[in-house]
């Protein structure tokens, strides 16, 4: 087994999915909060688009828009998101290409997740803040979002686990996660096939794990006293 | 519209009543053939009603009458659909900022109280003066002390909503919504989720605020309140106001039948 790890990059292929987790988690809360928030909003066409919005990914095959972002919006759009004339630009560009398809498609389950937690906030807290005077996006920041991301955190946190794993779809357009490398390795070791898929399977277990004991004890701590 | 008369009347104790004072103010709020459905249901029939600065009204009636749509109406927590409502000569704006100005001049008491669940009982009456009035955060909270001593919670002033009694939750809301200065208190039905042995200390509160010349809208069941503290009952029906006189008149001398039936109802245990 310690050969396999000389041969192969194995720990280098886990720490590009904890990168892509990483942004990817970061950018599909910012656009999934967002999108909550107009799917609160008072505004019928705000309301409309991130309806719309949660419909499209939602929906859409994670692998379908991975490939779309390499050969649409790079190759046929012409998107660049890294330094062409860098040694690295297929990397980098693929990485942060695949980042972006990760966080578009995840912020549709942090929406519908954070939209669940909203529903937890009684209707009278949102009423009360309106009373004193609090403008729609005073409500949702000071009053409304602080409790329902305490009635999200498992709903969000199931959302982390599954971004987690669908980080291997990024394999697809050639980004060098676990996934890719266990094919890499599955090719040319085929000799210990169940041992590279185990290796593979307790990587994972060791990412996501933590995350579910994680979301079991923020969510016992937070929970909003009635 | 008929205006509160002044009833020149005296206490049993002999001191000068307080209720019955004559209002000679200027209207504050005015309501101007107000009607509301809630699908198919009228619950707001042609309502006209003007409250004066410093007066206590208090608005009475059935389950089902309307009253808490009422008071949920002046300051737009409920829509309605033809007639209006002005406040200080302002029309009531539809939604947006306008409105929002407009609401942290009319404070709201809820049955349920409302307390922000995740804040401490100062932040949550801080917050109002802070966001949307843009007071220090330091000057907020010195002021937030201060009503919180007014309404007898100041010790709790650290703690959450959670770990305070109903009636204790129910003086917090009042000083969050005095702590924006309102031009008028609307309360809706503030005792009627309490205990008993809780009642009284909201009342209290209530009363001294009536007092101090405070415009109310109460609407209420507490039939001591309305003849302690208040200037003039507005009694509803099936969304309609059936009738309105000083508590005094309302109480021993009811006009219409309907009036007749629900004090006969109420007054008899």
């Amino acid at each position: 087994m310690g050969e396999l790890f000389s041969q192969f990059n194995i720990l280098g292929a886990f720490w590009v999915t904890i990168q892509l987790t990483f942004f990817a988690a970061i950018g599909a809360l910012v656009i999934g909060t967002v999108v909550a928030v107009m799917r609160v909003s008072p505004v019928p066409i705000l309301r409309g688009f991130g309806t719309s919005y949660v419909n499209v990914f939602r929906n859409t095959p994670l692998t379908v828009i991975m490939v779309f972002t390499s050969l649409g919006l790079w190759q046929t759009l012409g998107l660049v998101l890294a330094d062409e004339q860098s040694q690295h630009f297929f990397k980098d560009n693929n990485f942060r290409l695949a980042i972006v398809a990760l966080a578009v498609y995840h912020a549709s389950f942090v929406c519908e997740s954070l939209r669940s937690g909203i529903n937890t906030v009684q209707p009278g807290q949102a009423e009360a803040a309106r009373s004193i005077g609090l403008t729609f996006l005073q409500n949702i920041r000071y009053v409304v979002l602080p409790q329902a991301f305490r009635g999200a955190v498992t709903p969000l946190g199931n959302t982390l686990i599954a971004l987690i794993k669908n980080t291997t779809v990024a394999s697809v357009i050639g980004v060098a996660e676990a996934s890719f490398v266990m094919a890499d390795m599955l090719d040319a070791r085929a000799d210990v096939l169940f041992l590279i898929f185990i290796i593979f399977a307790i990587g994972f277990v060791i990412l996501t794990l933590p995350v579910g004991l994680l979301i079991s004890a923020v969510s016992e701590r937070l929970a909003v006293k009635r | 519209m008929t205006d509160a008369l002044p009833a020149a009347h005296v206490d049993p104790d002999g001191a000068a009543s307080t209720s019955g004072r004559p209002h000679t103010g200027e209207p504050l709020v005015v309501l101007d053939h107000v009607n509301k459905h809630f699908g198919e249901l009228h619950v707001l029939k042609d309502i006209d009603l003007t409250v004066h600065h410093g007066e206590v009204v208090v608005v009475v009636g059935p389950s089902g009458s309307g009253k808490s749509t009422l008071c949920r109406t002046i300051n737009r927590l409920e829509t309605f659909e033809s007639g209006s409502i002005s406040i200080d000569g302002k029309p009531l704006p539809d939604e947006g900022k306008d409105l929002a100005r407009l609401r942290a001049d009319v404070g709201m008491v809820f049955q349920s109280f409302n307390l922000f669940a995740h804040k401490t009982i100062l932040e949550n009456v801080t917050l109002g003066p802070i966001k949307v009035r843009g007071v220090k955060k330091a000057e907020a909270e010195q002021r937030a002390r201060e009503l919180l001593e007014r309404v007898g919670v100041q010790a709790q002033a650290d703690k959450y909503p959670a770990q305070l009694s109903g009636g204790q939750q129910q003086r917090v809301a009042i000083a969050r919504s005095l702590a924006m200065d309102p031009k008028v208190m609307l309360f809706d039905e503030p005792t009627s989720a309490l205990d008993p042995e809780m009642i009284n200390e909201v009342l209290d509160v209530m009363t001294k605020l009536a007092r101090s010349g405070m415009t109310m809208v109460v609407v209420t069941h507490e039939m001591g309140f309305a003849r302690k503290a208040g200037d003039r009952v507005v009694f509803m029906a099936d969304g309609q106001i059936v009738e309105e006189n000083t508590p005094e008149e309302f109480f021993l001398h009811p006009r219409s039948d309907r009036a007749k039936d629900f004090l006969g109802k109420i007054l008899t245990h």
